[in-house]
């Protein structure tokens, strides 16, 4: 088990078509990173499109150079070094298996690559294969494999060479959504199990809480917030991961150089919120959907600060009658409410806000 | 009303027609006319001096097989298009891994790559002839200040070295096109692929023998087939440069079929050799074309 990590991490492309133009146009895809991963940990890499997740990752692996910046693998600073010798494994987003080649010889590609002896090379990947119940296919070609299936030869691939880390950019996305789920299931329990450091790039929340240790929110090249599951999502450090975590996002209500932040299955009728400490406010009904069980109720809130259009989601087990068109008595623990400030959009300290 | 029913132009087949029309008619004007000509000619007595038409059978045939240096000729063009097509291949992958490359002035170095190919051919191999001459050539010049060599070669005038220039001249000329073929099949090979090579462990020859290569043959051979065919057809090269010699050593099938027919006047048996041309082309495109398709299917 080794560590990673990044310091001061910067990386810039130019844009070759402007520059021609006298116009100097550089692109700051990762704009000083600092980030670590602990020995054996999942660190997930959640970010937009654009964010520079997979650029970081890349830059870890060793396929991009770093503008400025160190990347350290078990402690030893890798800028110079090539992919081969950072002993990392990484799974693409298209896999990328060699086409030409059977399962079995994508698999033991890597340790030939490190000249193994022969036997070690069956041995290991026979293991590999058992590891990931894809032995029966060992003889086939890549194009006559499912999806699924050429994720696992990707992933026994990866694994065959004891990597220092796994890197796995967005391994699922190729998946279609049902397979996804169980998929998602078995990479957390092989991690589990083979316990190697591991670096997750995803545009997929779902993807990010449920397998990451921690998550690391990126935007425009920078770490927003860097924390578990359970700390992004209740805590998050700014305005930007509150709005990009979470499905609906956080609602944010301005209140004086204030944001007052609270997550939609936190505002609920009234009625079913204890009375000793919450805040209510007046919610003008506009639209209703019901989805999986649970209500979501489109809105305007008045009465906590500027008049905004929130949503609040309603569990199955509350069937308190909210009419569409109407007014309706809503209330929020006091303890959920987040602040930032409205114009940094960080965390800022609570403002009282009078409770009638 | 009218204007409501589909026209001429929506009928895709009439269309297909149209479209196509110039290019069959050219075909069959300029290849399939002189195709069928020359089949007639190479049975009859026709030269240059007595152009009536008298069918004569086989007999250009057994005349044009009597002769020794048609049997040359037909060595000469199976050498000359091997290693020809061989070292066309060979320099036309590393050419296109130049040209892939991402470097500084890298636009100067393709236009240089590619500059053999766009000069007209009568003019480049007039350029060799200077470069291989007995007494001024540069190449011996260097050779012979760089100590290699004592006195000049003389590359043009010996069976074996005049060879060897036909050969490097044409390889020289026909390697950009094979280049730039080979550029498309390596550019369209996934870039993920490549990586997933890096990150495996896979050093530069590993990567360009187990990866690069394999996925790259059906078009490497394409470019082979070019390279072949047009070394197997051309005389270009070995007229302006040996003119067939010294004593038929450079002669090829289209060469000797020109100096028999055309400029020895007897058009019967110079359509009888360049008629030989035909089922070994034939033969090569088909066997390539075989092998690019179960290359494909793989």
């Amino acid at each position: 088990m080794k560590t990673v990590e990044v310091r001061a991490l910067v990386k810039t492309f130019d844009g070759h078509l402007r520059k021609r133009r006298g116009k100097a146009d550089t692109v700051r895809a990762l704009d000083g990173v600092d980030l670590a991963a602990g020995p054996g940990e999942y660190l997930v890499l959640l970010g937009p499109s654009g964010c520079g997740k997979t650029t970081l990752l890349r830059t870890i692996a060793g396929l991009e150079r770093p503008t400025e910046g160190e990347v350290l693998i078990d402690g030893q600073v890798v800028n110079g070094l090539p992919p081969r010798v950072r002993q990392i494994a990484m799974v693409f987003q298209s896999y990328a298996l060699y086409p030409h080649k059977t399962v079995m010889d994508n698999i033991v590609f890597p340790l030939r690559a490190e000249k193994a002896p022969k036997e070690t090379r069956e041995r290991k990947a026979r293991w590999a294969a058992g590891l990931l119940e894809i032995e029966p296919l060992l003889g086939r070609k890549p194009r006559q494999l499912s999806g699924g299936e050429r994720q696992r030869v990707a992933l026994a691939r990866a694994l065959v060479r004891d990597p220092a880390v796994f890197l796995l950019d967005e391994p699922l996305s190729n998946l279609d959504a049902k397979m996804r789920a169980t998929a998602r299931d078995e990479l957390k329990r092989f991690q589990q199990q083979i316990g190697t450091t591991t670096i997750y790039v995803t545009h997929d929340q779902a993807e990010a809480m449920g397998l990451g240790d921690r998550i690391a929110v990126l935007e425009r090249g920078r770490v927003r917030q860097v924390g578990t599951p359970v700390e992004v999502y209740d805590d998050p450090a700014d305005t930007f991961v509150a709005t990009f975590i979470g499905s609906p996002p956080m609602n944010l209500v301005r209140r004086g150089d204030r944001l007052v932040g609270f997550r939609p299955e936190h505002l609920l009728p009234a009625e079913s919120v204890p009375q000793d400490a919450r805040i209510t406010m007046t919610l003008q009904v506009e639209r209703m959907e019901y989805l999986s069980g649970d209500r979501h109720v489109y809105g305007t809130v008045t009465g906590l600060g500027d008049a905004t259009r929130v949503i609040a989601r309603l569990p199955a087990t509350l069937d308190t009658p909210i009419t569409p068109g109407e007014p309706h008595e809503f209330a929020v623990p006091a303890g959920r409410l987040r602040f930032f400030d409205a114009d940094a959009g960080t965390r800022a300290p609570a403002v009282p806000i009078g409770d009638r | 009303m009218s204007a409501r029913r589909a026209g001429l132009a929506d009928r895709d087949g009439f269309l297909a027609w149209v479209m196509l029309l110039p290019s069959v008619i050219y075909i069959l004007a300029l290849v399939g006319v002189p195709f069928l000509l020359a089949v007639a000619f190479a049975f009859s007595d026709v030269t240059t001096g007595d152009p009536s038409y008298d069918f004569v059978g086989f007999g250009n045939f057994t005349a044009v097989f009597d002769d020794g240096v048609f049997w040359r000729s037909l060595w000469n063009t199976l050498l000359f298009t091997g290693c020809s097509m061989v070292l066309i291949v060979v320099f036309g992958k590393i050419l296109a891994n130049l040209l892939i490359a991402d470097f500084h002035g890298k636009w100067l170095v393709r236009f240089l790559i590619l500059l053999p190919w766009t000069t007209p051919v009568a003019l480049s191999t007039i350029s060799w002839l200077w470069f291989l001459d007995s007494i001024y050539s540069p190449v011996d010049w260097t050779l012979r200040h760089l100590g290699l060599i004592d006195q000049n070669v003389v590359w043009l005038g010996d069976p074996n070295t005049a060879m060897l220039s036909v050969i490097l001249v044409q390889t020289w000329r026909l390697t950009p096109l094979a280049a730039v073929i080979v550029m498309a099949g390596l550019v369209a090979i996934p870039r993920d692929i490549d990586e997933a090579a890096r990150i495996d462990g896979a050093g530069f020859w590993r990567r360009m023998f187990e990866v690069t290569i394999p996925l790259s043959l059906p078009v490497i051979a394409v470019a082979a087939l070019f390279g072949a065919i047009m070394t197997f057809t051309d005389m270009t090269v070995s007229y302006v440069l040996t003119r067939g010699g010294p004593t038929h050593a450079t002669d090829v099938l289209a060469s000797w079929a020109y100096f028999r027919g055309i400029e020895g006047g007897d058009v019967g048996q110079g359509a009888a050799i360049a008629l030989f041309l035909f089922p070994i082309l034939l033969a090569g495109v088909v066997a390539i074309l075989r092998a690019v398709r179960r290359l494909e299917a793989r």
